[in-house]
């Protein structure tokens, strides 16, 4: 239902009450911004000291920007390594064996309802104390493994409510032609499923960049901790922590929007349908499929 | 696992209170749950208001803090709020991190909550607006007595997403000195690193025995709710 049913479109009188609504509301947000700037000014966060080393080069070159690498290093491992692990166990979940179907089903609920930091702390201190690993890379393949299983399990929903999403006739043609059932799903029902589904994988990119941040609670050095260390180096922690949240928003906006105007895009590309959100836990665990 | 692994194991309960580690997180998530429904609730209604401003601010505030990591906001709320502003919300210094936490959490997910309660609004057949418009209600009285309270209907299986969502963010407090279960883990596991693996699989089955009954509840609710159409 579009919203804009809920109300007709304005008359004069409405347009006159809608100006005056309007310039209230405008008010009350600048006033909102005028209490925090007055109590800003007033602890003194607003001094040109406290945001000048965001225009020297060093501050970018030595903190922000090794962060935001370091960031993009572990989404992008985490992007690759969840894929792999949601198309595994998204066939599992889907294979023709009960004890299969069984057992990634399994797994995938399990990651799905453990808090991924839990996770990220166990892997850092497990992996630390085995010493398999340089104690330097420890931080980043905690944070991966966590972030893969868990949205690795989400992914593997993905694959799963994907195919069911797709019409009955897709995997019967296939059978017809000759194909067996797990052709039939490699060739023609996951490939499909994975377009309808781009939309909602693209969304859930953004939760994993978001994710990365818990690293600097186990001590990797992403952008939020670099703007930490940043801001009790300067003494202006509140400043840098904003600077990490725009970079943070503007990366993840431009995601959400490439996401948008994906799933206006594959909509026709598809049997399926398009979901723009991830499969819920609440229905999952109800069983009903 | 021989027997005096798992005496050893058991020993750990004695030392350190697990329960009540997990019923700080199950506290952050009331009072957190309770702010974002309000506030949530209050942004759903700006976004599908007639005032093009009230719609922008809403749009506003959900893309910056559905964008924004939840772990910032936390360290926000500790470090800026409370450490360069002052700002206090009790003289007790555990208290007053929990109130700070609960505050970041609240405001985060309120985001998630009005975007599930426009999702609810969507349920609603366009008739249902069209028909209260046509016997004389505006958009206030359209709202409040048609389409809410069977969005709310509508938006149950989504809420209890957020609510599930925001049961394990609880943990990320840890990132504001609150000491909740996932820092109580932390310490356990440095404190007895030989238990490590059973150690880990106590805090995790807790989340689950936590998630679980409340997606089986909304989902059984969402169910006795729906609106037949």
């Amino acid at each position: 239902m579009s919203a804009h049913v809920l109300f007709d479109a304005p008359g004069p009188r409405a347009r006159r009450r809608m100006v005056v609504v309007n310039v209230v509301a405008a008010l009350v947000v600048a006033a909102i911004a005028a209490v925090a700037l007055v109590l800003l000014d007033r602890k003194g966060q607003l001094d040109a000291r406290l945001w000048t080393p965001f225009l020297e080069a060093r501050t970018w070159t030595g903190y922000l920007l090794p962060g935001l690498l370091d960031t993009l290093r572990a989404a992008a491992l985490a992007i690759v390594a969840s894929g792999v692990f949601g198309l595994v166990f998204g066939l599992g979940r889907l294979a023709s064996s009960r004890a299969v179907r069984v057992v990634a089903g399994a797994v995938v609920e399990f990651f799905r309802a453990v808090p991924v930091l839990l996770m990220m702390i166990f892997f850092y201190l497990g992996i630390s104390r085995a010493g398999l690993l340089d104690p330097g890379d420890v931080p980043l393949v905690a944070v991966v493994l966590g972030l893969t299983l868990y949205n690795g399990s989400v992914f593997a929903e993905l694959v799963r409510s994907g195919v069911h999403g797709l019409p009955k006739g897709q995997r019967e043609a296939a059978l017809v032609v000759g194909l067996t059932r797990g052709q039939s799903l490699r060739l023609v029902e996951v490939p499909q499923a994975l377009i309808a589904m781009l939309p909602a994988i693209a969304s859930q990119l953004v939760v994993i960049l978001k994710d990365t941040a818990l690293g600097a609670i186990i001590t990797y050095p992403e952008l939020l901790a670099a703007a930490r260390r940043l801001g009790s180096g300067e003494g202006n922690i509140l400043q840098a922590l904003l600077v990490a949240a725009v970079i943070f928003i503007v990366l993840n906006y431009g995601l959400t929007r490439a996401a948008d105007r994906l799933a206006t895009r594959v909509d026709r590309r598809t049997s399926g349908t398009a979901t723009a959100e991830a499969p819920s836990l609440a229905v999952r665990a109800g069983g009903d499929d | 696992m021989d027997e005096g692994y798992l005496a050893q194991f058991l020993s750990l309960f004695e030392q350190f209170d697990v329960l009540a580690a997990f019923w700080v997180n199950i506290q952050l998530t009331a009072y957190a749950a309770v702010l974002a429904l309000v506030l949530g609730t209050v942004l759903a209604v700006m976004r599908i208001s007639p005032v093009p401003s009230l719609r922008w601010a809403g749009a506003t505030y959900v893309t910056l803090l559905r964008n924004t990591p939840l772990t910032i906001i936390i360290v926000f709320c500790v470090l800026g709020l409370w450490g360069q502003l002052g700002i206090t919300l009790s003289a007790d210094f555990q208290t007053n991190f929990f109130r700070l936490a609960a505050i970041g959490l609240g405001v985060y997910h309120a985001a998630f909550v009005c975007e599930a309660l426009r999702s609810g609004v969507n349920t609603v057949p366009v008739g249902q607006a069209e028909a209260a418009r046509a016997i004389g209600l505006g958009f206030w009285p359209a709202a409040r007595l048609v389409i809410l309270p069977q969005a709310f209907r509508g938006a149950v299986a989504p809420l209890g997403n957020v609510l599930i969502a925001l049961i394990k963010n609880s943990t990320v407090a840890a990132a504001g000195s609150v000491a909740e279960a996932s820092g109580l883990m932390r310490t356990m596991i440095e404190f007895r690193p030989d238990v490590i693996l059973a150690v880990f699989f106590v805090f995790a089955l807790g989340f689950v025995v936590l998630v679980v009954p409340v997606g089986l509840l909304t989902t059984s609710l969402s169910r006795r709710l729906a609106v037949a159409r």
